[in-house]
């Protein structure tokens, strides 16, 4: 058993404002979107940030099962967030833990918002996250991936939500914290947005700031959480522009 | 659904009102209910305090057992915070394992504790590396009339206040305890501000009927010098980012004003 | 009047298609006068109209629309039906029965069983309840015959065509009988497997390049085009068995 206390790295930025992974004080880490990865779910999407790897698939809307728990004017979104085992350093156990119950909770939270619910009563949609690696700021990864398994599944939403956290670590303001920066550091934000409406559909707080501090870490997120969302409109896009390519292609080849 | 669902008509008056910056008992906006804080009420607990806020009733009790110390801190105690929604409190508690709410509860109190630092945890040690004290907040909800965030948080600090160890030294590895307690070493004084959004405009304190109303809360806990230590959305809505942070300078007045009650100066 | 996407522009949800004077129709809503998107597809600005042909949607039923289904569950009064929609539909042994129902003599299994297709009609549909439908139409009732294949819902108007020009296509050229379920179910039956596979071909065809021009007439030439070459190989069969 691989019980060992890892050893806390020295200094998480240096005197250059750099980060351990190299990078600067307000950038966030590479992100890649895949849309439409698994063939029965009605809606999925992976997302790659950093080191997290996360699946998110969507099954609705669909009758409620059980049927007492359906709502007579809209449908009712059920979500569970969940970590695979072996995607922390220390295996983890598959029962589901608190954390992860309060996660799926506040994650519902977050994109119940964006659906219109109303238009599918007495039906439930069905979202699950699944977390195959962590690294830090997985139910940001999380719910960013999952609005778009959401789009994916031809369900009507008001807005994509996307989602990121900033943070305070070693005296400085930084964004999109990993696992390392969230421990190590004094101040961890996640926080989801959904631009249209202008709103915070997400935002928890762990860690010492000032009301100063604050301000300025939620603007952090605010800019993390629109690079999110181009990165979003681009996977979705970029799955209908082979279609639309091949569609180009015959039309100059073929339309007489 | 539960026999406390209030009715259209009645959610309708409550969401006016409060339009017009009135509410249904006449609070202002940002007024609290009224606070009673009893503290020591279980003298098999290390530590009680019952908390009335409104009618919303929470009793948090502090015990002690001896354990491992994590092995990242191996010379600190250690902070465990449990919440029950017990059945008796409400007709929508059901019996049965914590559910997402008493989960959430917990999680909102432990933070506030945990992230200000509020129990000096190294003062907490027994033997360095093997065994320290484990301290059990334990939060029991006895009547939901509405924010059993704030009321638990406070009742959670009261008791901690309340909360006295046993003396004891340590001889050939074992713990012996002597005659004599000794306060829990408390360094900061969380206070934990819910705030509800309705019809666009922020409310603090709100009660049951104004729960089922809001769009969405935010719960911001702050530490003794005024630093943000825990937030907390919930609910389906959402906020601008204009009003959080008018929500977060409004919490740090009103958790002035709130921990008076609590900790005598 | 601004608009901010060309025409046949892939949009996705909450992409801002146009402001004020515009109407916000299919897959869009209007919120503080501006109109978005609210799912991933092909925007269109028609008159004073915005809508989003959407690439993927799911069926949505509608009083009126013929549907195919499969029966899921036989219950004392009736049967459930899947239309590949949200909800679950209804038959009721009244609505498939052309005389009173006897629930003494009346098996209900032996009419329709689990695992039966059907095509059906949607009588009534609202808010509070499931879709209910019929099989007492001319045209309805059991499948007996031919394939079934499915495509996304939003693609059943270009299977039909303006006015049936492309299903009339499909018929002629194909020689083929055809039902649409606008529930994205398509009915194929045929004198031969080789007539039911070109008509397969001509509607996956017709999905893939749904948002083109020029389409039937391109569904045309493929479908003479397999038909030609059938046709060749035959001859070439014939005459080498003549040959021989």
């Amino acid at each position: 058993m691989f019980k060992t206390s890892r050893k806390k790295p020295e200094k998480l930025i240096d005197e250059n404002d750099v980060r351990l992974d190299g990078r600067k004080l307000n950038e966030m880490r590479p992100v890649k979107i895949e849309v439409g990865v698994l063939g029965n779910a009605d809606g999925s999407a992976y997302i790659e940030q950093g080191k997290n790897k996360i699946l998110a698939a969507v099954y609705g809307p669909k009758e409620v099962h059980p049927k007492h728990l359906a709502l007579p004017d809209r449908a009712v979104l059920r979500c569970r967030y969940h970590m695979a085992p072996f995607s922390v350093e220390e295996r983890k156990s598959p029962a589901p833990s608190r954390r992860e119950l309060e996660l799926s909770k506040v994650i519902r939270e977050s994109l119940e918002p964006s659906i219109f619910t109303e238009y599918y009563p007495r039906t439930s949609i069905d979202l699950f996250i699944e977390v195959l690696q962590a690294d830090g700021g997985t139910r940001c990864a999380g719910i960013t991936v999952a609005s778009v398994a959401l789009a994916d599944a031809g369900i009507p939403m008001r807005d994509l939500v996307s989602a990121c956290a900033a943070g305070k670590v070693e005296g400085r303001l930084v964004l999109d914290l990993t696992d390392v920066e969230d421990k190590g550091g004094e101040a961890d934000m996640p926080l989801a947005y959904m631009p249209n409406v202008n709103s915070i559909t997400l935002l928890q707080m762990d860690g010492m700031l000032t009301g100063e501090e604050f301000e300025q870490v939620i603007n952090l997120a605010l800019d993390g959480c629109k690079q999110s969302g181009l990165t979003q409109k681009e996977a979705l896009r970029s799955k209908y522009v082979t279609a639309k390519e091949a569609e180009a292609e015959k039309e100059e080849a073929g339309e007489e | 659904m539960s026999s406390t669902m209030t009715s259209r008509v009645r959610q309708k008056r409550i969401s006016q009102l409060i339009s017009r910056g009135k509410r249904l008992d006449g609070r202002e906006l940002t007024d609290y209910r009224e606070v009673q804080v009893e503290a020591g009420l279980i003298e098999r607990a290390e530590g009680s305090a019952r908390v009335r806020l409104g009618k919303t009733e929470v009793l948090v009790g502090v015990k002690f057992e001896m354990g491992e110390p994590f092995p990242d801190t191996p010379n600190e105690g250690v902070l465990t915070v449990n919440a029950e929604l017990v059945p008796l409190a409400s007709p929508t508690f059901e019996p049965g394992p914590p559910d997402e709410n008493s989960i959430e509860l917990a999680r909102i109190v432990d933070r506030g504790i945990r992230e200000s630092k509020t129990i000096a945890t190294e003062e907490l040690c027994i033997e360095p590396g093997k065994k320290v004290f484990v301290v059990f907040v334990d939060v029991y909800v006895l009547n939901h009339d509405g924010n059993l965030i704030d009321a638990s948080c406070l009742a959670a600090l009261a008791a901690l206040l309340n909360t006295k160890m046993f003396n004891y030294e340590v001889k050939e590895g074992e713990v012996k305890i002597k005659p004599g307690y000794k306060p829990l070493p408390i360094r900061n004084y969380p206070v934990a501000v819910t705030l509800a959004k309705i019809n666009d405009k922020l409310v603090v304190d709100p009660g049951l009927e104004e729960e089922q109303v809001m769009d969405a809360r935010l719960t911001i806990t702050v530490e003794k010098d005024g630093k943000i230590c825990a937030v907390q959305k919930g609910g389906y809505g959402y906020f601008s980012a204009q009003q959080v942070f008018e929500a977060s300078k409004i919490a740090q007045q009103k958790a002035e004003e709130q921990r008076k009650l609590v900790v005598r100066e | 009047m601004p608009v901010f996407y060309e025409r046949r522009q892939l949009v996705t949800p909450g992409d801002l298609l146009a402001e004020n004077d515009y109407l916000a129709s299919e897959n869009t809503y209007k919120e503080n006068g501006k109109i978005y998107a609210t799912r991933v597809g092909l925007v269109n600005y028609e008159d004073k109209r915005v809508y989003v042909v959407a690439l993927k949607s799911f069926y949505a039923p509608m009083v009126g629309d013929t549907v195919i289904g499969r029966v899921v569950e036989v219950t004392l009064g009736g049967w459930v039906i899947d239309i590949r929609a949200p909800y679950l539909a209804m038959l009721r042994a009244s609505d498939a029965l052309e005389r009173p129902f006897k629930p003494q003599k009346d098996d209900l299994p032996s009419i329709f069983d689990v695992g039966d297709m059907l095509i059906a009609k949607i009588v009534a549909y609202d808010r509070t309840r499931d879709p209910l439908l019929t099989v007492l139409e001319r045209g309805l009732g059991k499948i007996t015959r031919g394939q079934i294949i499915e495509v996304t819902p939003t693609k059943i108007p270009r299977v039909i065509g303006k006015q049936g020009s492309m299903i009339s296509t499909l018929k002629q050229e194909t020689g083929c009988q055809i039902t649409i379920g606008q529930n994205g179910r398509i009915l194929i039956s045929g004198k031969s497997p080789e007539d039911e596979r070109l008509a397969v071909m001509a509607i996956r065809k017709i999905e893939q390049e749904a948002h083109t021009s020029g389409l039937t007439d391109r569904v045309t030439e493929m479908l003479k085009k397999e038909k030609g070459e059938k046709e060749v190989v035959q001859n070439v069969a014939e005459e080498t068995r003549k040959t021989n």
